[in-house]
């Protein structure tokens, strides 16, 4: 099955009209030395009905059904029916970036829609078409932060990263990637106190002492925990210093109980946009979320749409500010960027669309709640939350013989959240669990009676 | 056409569309206790619709959009090919979609199993050793790759300065080079269109970290000195990075890894099929030889005795990338193409797209000035010089095929070309398309010559006429607001010194 259209009485055709005997003729043009020569050890083609067969099988590998309470920056929630139904038509899946705006409207407003949707929850003068996912859009926001900070346009100079130790430790990993070919950059963890929140006393690193080479503090809102930071103490913080405050919010669901991180002070708000209208797929793919202020635009990386006027005078969008980006820019962009999510920012943008702020609001609340739940029945077990600061829909839950109980869950058939000594050692008696929409008062009672029955034997 | 009114300015304050999960919980149960400042006060703005206005918003907005499901949309370099539904049918499945990226391996098997033998298909395509598929695009692809490039000349004490790039190659390969802290040198491209090997060699020295070669290149062209090159670079302790964005003109007849490449990016979104989204998202997988091996982003998957498992166990690596382990969605859908077209399928899928483009190729010559007239590869480039005497320009040729139903060829890239219209057919195009799409560009010629005026002015057809860029870029509009601001030119902290753009550069 290949798709193709081309009888054998067109391929002969074509290769007339071209001059040409053979289809081996086109390539006759490449050296002897280049080629191949035989074929492709790939097994041959097959039929749509032994297709779908095997690949169904290999899905079936994977045990979807088991009950999760896995979170960590990754979101099952309840996704309305509209929402694949829409993004999955084919106008929009199979059209390109849109450079041609007469015959790309639809793509050029819903992404306009979506920059409006986004600067809202973020509480941005602006955000972006989209990113790759949240570490990549934290990464890039540290270096839009250095390039600030150093007052250039791009090619940023020297200063201290300061990450939060309670961030996604895969966003600080990716951070820390994006920023190792830079000279005179260095990366300090600011470690977490009783409550789970950042512990602004505990600055490392060797810096200035004073604080004025900190370009930027990076911090989960919530954080990597479910523990909600106070924003408001680490902007001041932050601002005393002449350092940027950058937050990451891989829940987006979050946003809708908690005040937005751009109206606390945040400087660049980004985020993952999946929790809202994505399923979680093995972790892929996402939508980065990425606001900042209008003062720093020019500065931004990725794709932005404006709107405008046609000859008409009607409105019409169209991709803008293009002379920021790599297309125009080479090697003087403000970041290597070319494409964003579109597709995926167009499912966050028709699920926020259907729940509206009611809605969103209502199952924030809903999980918010469900966490609490959770937390009382397993503090029955002998769990205790690790952290006393408030939470949303994750907490962390020590007690005795945590990584042994949770195995013993897994082969039940249930995933009693993320160990996370494997991410932390000094939380090897904990797990990270997450609660949501999706689970059932039910769920949560036999989680609460499994984890009880297991510490048993 | 009728007009369809911002999200925002339509529906009504307390309009709800969905009934959400039900509270089953115990009533006591509260909300956690927030300072008040973290506790937000207001939603407003968002949008308050019923189920049928969304639908019917999204449903329209999607009309206005040119597609490959809709219209022959011959965009150079992009490889706008048909997506085969079957595809997007994997990619939902409960199997795949309801699975969590922090699972046990135990759980994930049958992912890290297709993982696993989309690495060994693409390796096998690519004539290289060792893949991973994290990257989400292919410029992220590009940032691991010369990542990689630059650990393993710090491995071998000296990161070296510089990378060399044609003038032919697309914009990410300069910017992402820069982002791993490299200076480019620019290769000219000769006057036959290729990269020559006296150009390369004159640049080359023990600084040269790199050279990043556009394999065919952006004119649709076999680089022929491509292995001498790699020779040469290799003589200087250099590395070669092919940029594999046009990996559709080669699978089955010739593989980057038997030609010198040491590590190169394949756009899984272009060659192996999965949508494009409107801009994303793709996939950016990395293949490389078994010298880079050690420095591959994590994480890894591993074949055990035990079955498959992620590892991050890798001293040398560059790091992780992303939150997860890549764009898992697109993984399956272009592991389900290339199980559904087979080595055999695979093999046909390049020679269609090549004997498309070089039949279009020669439908056109008669009619528009080719810029380079040895055979192609993939797709042609073709400029508007026959036309100067008209006034009409490529501009104007792009916009008047909107009229006629077709999306408009990739225009003004590459950069070497002036007023360039570069096609990319694909296989997936029948020769009848072929033909209207040659008439209505005979059409459009005939036109310049005696209206040109009509060519200036298109599109006439579509749901807009051309928009004021300048105006978007100058006075930026970037998101909804309730009340009619007052209009004000935005404070700008950092202005670049560089002036607004000038309309736009299409490229792809």
């Amino acid at each position: 099955m290949d798709y193709t259209p081309h009888t054998e009485a067109d391929v002969q055709a074509m290769l007339a009209e071209i001059g040409i005997a053979r289809v081996a003729d086109l390539f006759a043009h490449l050296p002897e030395d280049v080629r191949l020569g035989r074929a492709l050890d790939i097994a041959p083609g097959l039929s749509e009905p032994d297709l779908r067969a095997r690949v169904a099988a290999l899905a079936s590998r994977n045990r979807a059904e088991v009950l999760s309470f896995v979170g960590a920056g990754a979101y099952a929630h309840y996704i309305p029916s509209a929402v694949d139904a829409l993004a999955s038509r084919s106008e929009f899946a199979t059209a390109y970036t849109p450079y041609q705006p007469e015959v790309s409207q639809g793509t050029l407003q819903a992404i306009f829609e979506f920059q409006t949707i986004t600067s809202i929850l973020l509480g941005t003068d602006l955000a972006n078409a989209s990113m790759y996912d949240g570490a990549s859009a934290a990464a890039e926001a540290v270096l839009m932060a250095l390039r600030l900070k150093s007052g250039r346009a791009r090619d940023a100079r020297g200063g201290r990263v300061l990450v939060a130790r309670s961030l996604h430790p895969s966003v600080r990993d990716t951070i820390k990637t994006y920023v190792a070919s830079m000279d005179d950059v260095t990366i300090a963890e600011v470690g977490f106190d009783g409550s789970g929140r950042v512990a602004l006393d505990d600055v490392a690193g060797n810096g200035d002492a004073s604080g004025a080479d900190i370009a930027c503090v990076v911090v989960g809102y919530p954080n990597f925990f479910g523990i909600v930071e106070d924003l408001p103490a680490i902007a001041a913080w932050a601002k005393e210093r002449g350092a940027l405050l950058v937050t990451v919010t891989l829940e987006p669901l979050a946003l809708g109980l908690l005040t937005a991180p751009g109206a606390l002070g945040a400087d660049i708000a980004v985020g993952e946009g999946q929790g809202l209208g994505l399923a979680p797929s093995y972790g892929g793919p996402g939508v980065g979320l990425f606001g900042t202020r209008e003062s720093f635009l020019r500065a931004m990386p990725g794709r932005v749409v404006g709107e405008t006027v046609d000859g008409d005078g009607r409105r019409g969008f169209c991709l803008t500010l293009s002379t920021r980006e790599q297309h125009i820019r080479r090697d003087k962009a403000t970041s290597n960027i070319c494409t964003n999510h579109s597709l995926c920012a167009l499912a966050f943008t028709v699920c926020v669309s259907l729940l509206g702020p009611g809605g969103l609001r209502d199952l924030a609340r809903l999980n918010a709640r469900k966490t609490r739940y959770a937390a009382l029945q397993l503090a029955a077990t002998g769990l205790s939350e690790r952290f006393s600061g408030p939470t949303f829909n994750e907490c962390v839950l020590r007690g005795a013989d945590v990584p042994a109980r949770w195995d013993r869950l897994v082969r039940r058939g249930i995933v009693a959240g993320l160990p996370l000594g494997r991410y932390y050692p000094e939380l090897e008696d904990s797990l990270l669990l997450c609660v949501t929409d999706v689970h059932r008062r039910g769920d949560i009672d036999r989680l609460a009676s499994e984890w009880r029955a297991a510490g048993g034997s | 056409m009728y007009d369809e009114p911002l999200l925002f300015e339509i529906g009504s304050p307390g309009r709800r569309a969905v009934a959400l999960p039900s509270d089953d919980l115990p009533p006591e149960v509260e909300l956690p206790a927030f300072e008040p400042e973290l506790a937000r006060p207001s939603l407003e703005g968002l949008p308050e619709l019923s189920e049928l206005e969304v639908v019917r918003h999204f449903t329209r907005l999607s009309q206005w959009n040119f597609s490959i499901a809709t219209n022959f949309y011959p965009l150079g370099s992009c490889t706008m090919k048909y997506n085969p539904i079957v595809n997007e049918w994997a990619a939902r499945l409960t199997g795949h979609q309801n699975v969590h990226p922090m699972w046990p391996d135990q759980l994930t098997q049958g992912a890290l199993a297709l993982m696993f033998e989309l690495e060994q298909m693409l390796a096998e395509v690519s004539g290289m050793d060792a893949v991973t598929l994290t990257p989400a695009a292919g410029a992220q692809g590009e940032f691991v790759g010369i990542k990689m490039v630059r650990a393993y000349h710090e491995q071998n004490g000296n990161p070296r300065k510089t990378v060399l790039i044609p003038a032919s190659a697309h914009g990410t390969n300069p910017a992402s080079s820069v982002l791993c802290g490299y200076r480019c040198v620019e290769v000219p491209v000769g006057g036959d269109g290729l990269m020559h090997i006296a150009d390369v060699e004159a640049r080359l020295d023990d600084d040269v970290a790199a050279v990043m070669v556009t394999n065919p290149n952006t004119l649709g062209l076999f680089e022929r000195d491509i292995r001498a090159i790699a020779d040469a670079v290799h003589a200087r302790g250099g590395l070669v990075y092919i940029d594999g964005a046009n990996m559709n003109a080669l699978c089955g007849v010739t593989r980057p890894g038997d030609v010198g490449a040491d590590v190169l990016h394949i756009n899984l979104h272009k060659t192996f099929s999965t949508p494009h989204g409107g801009g994303g998202p793709g996939a950016g997988p990395v293949c490389v030889k078994k010298n880079l091996a050690p420095f591959l982003p994590v994480p890894r998957v591993l074949q055990t005795d035990n079955g498959f498992k992620l590892s991050e166990d890798a001293p040398l690596s560059i790091g992780r990338v992303r939150t997860f382990h890549g764009n898992f969605g697109m993984l399956v859908r272009a592991y389900t193409y290339m199980l559904g077209l087979g080595g055999d399928g695979i093999a046909r899928m390049t020679e269609r797209a090549v004997l498309n483009a070089n039949y279009l190729r020669r439908k056109l010559e008669p009619l528009l000035t080719l810029a380079q007239t040895a055979p192609c590869m993939h797709e042609c480039v073709f400029t508007d010089q026959g036309l100067a005497d008209t006034g009409v320009k490529t501009m104007d040729v792009a916009k008047r095929l909107l009229d006629f139903g077709f999306h408009a060829p990739t225009i003004y890239f590459p950069l070497v070309v002036s007023g360039a219209m570069m096609i990319e057919p694909t296989e997936s195009e029948s020769r009848e398309t072929l033909d209207a799409f040659a008439g209505a560009i005979a059409r459009i010629v005939a036109e310049a010559r005696k209206d040109p005026e009509l060519l200036k002015t298109a599109p006439h057809t579509t749901r807009v006429r051309r928009l004021d860029e300048t105006r978007a870029a100058r006075r930026p509009v970037l998101r909804w607001r309730p009340a009619a601001p007052v209009a004000t030119e935005p404070v700008v902290a950092l202005e670049l010194k560089e002036p607004d753009p000038e309309p736009a550069l299409d490229r792809s």
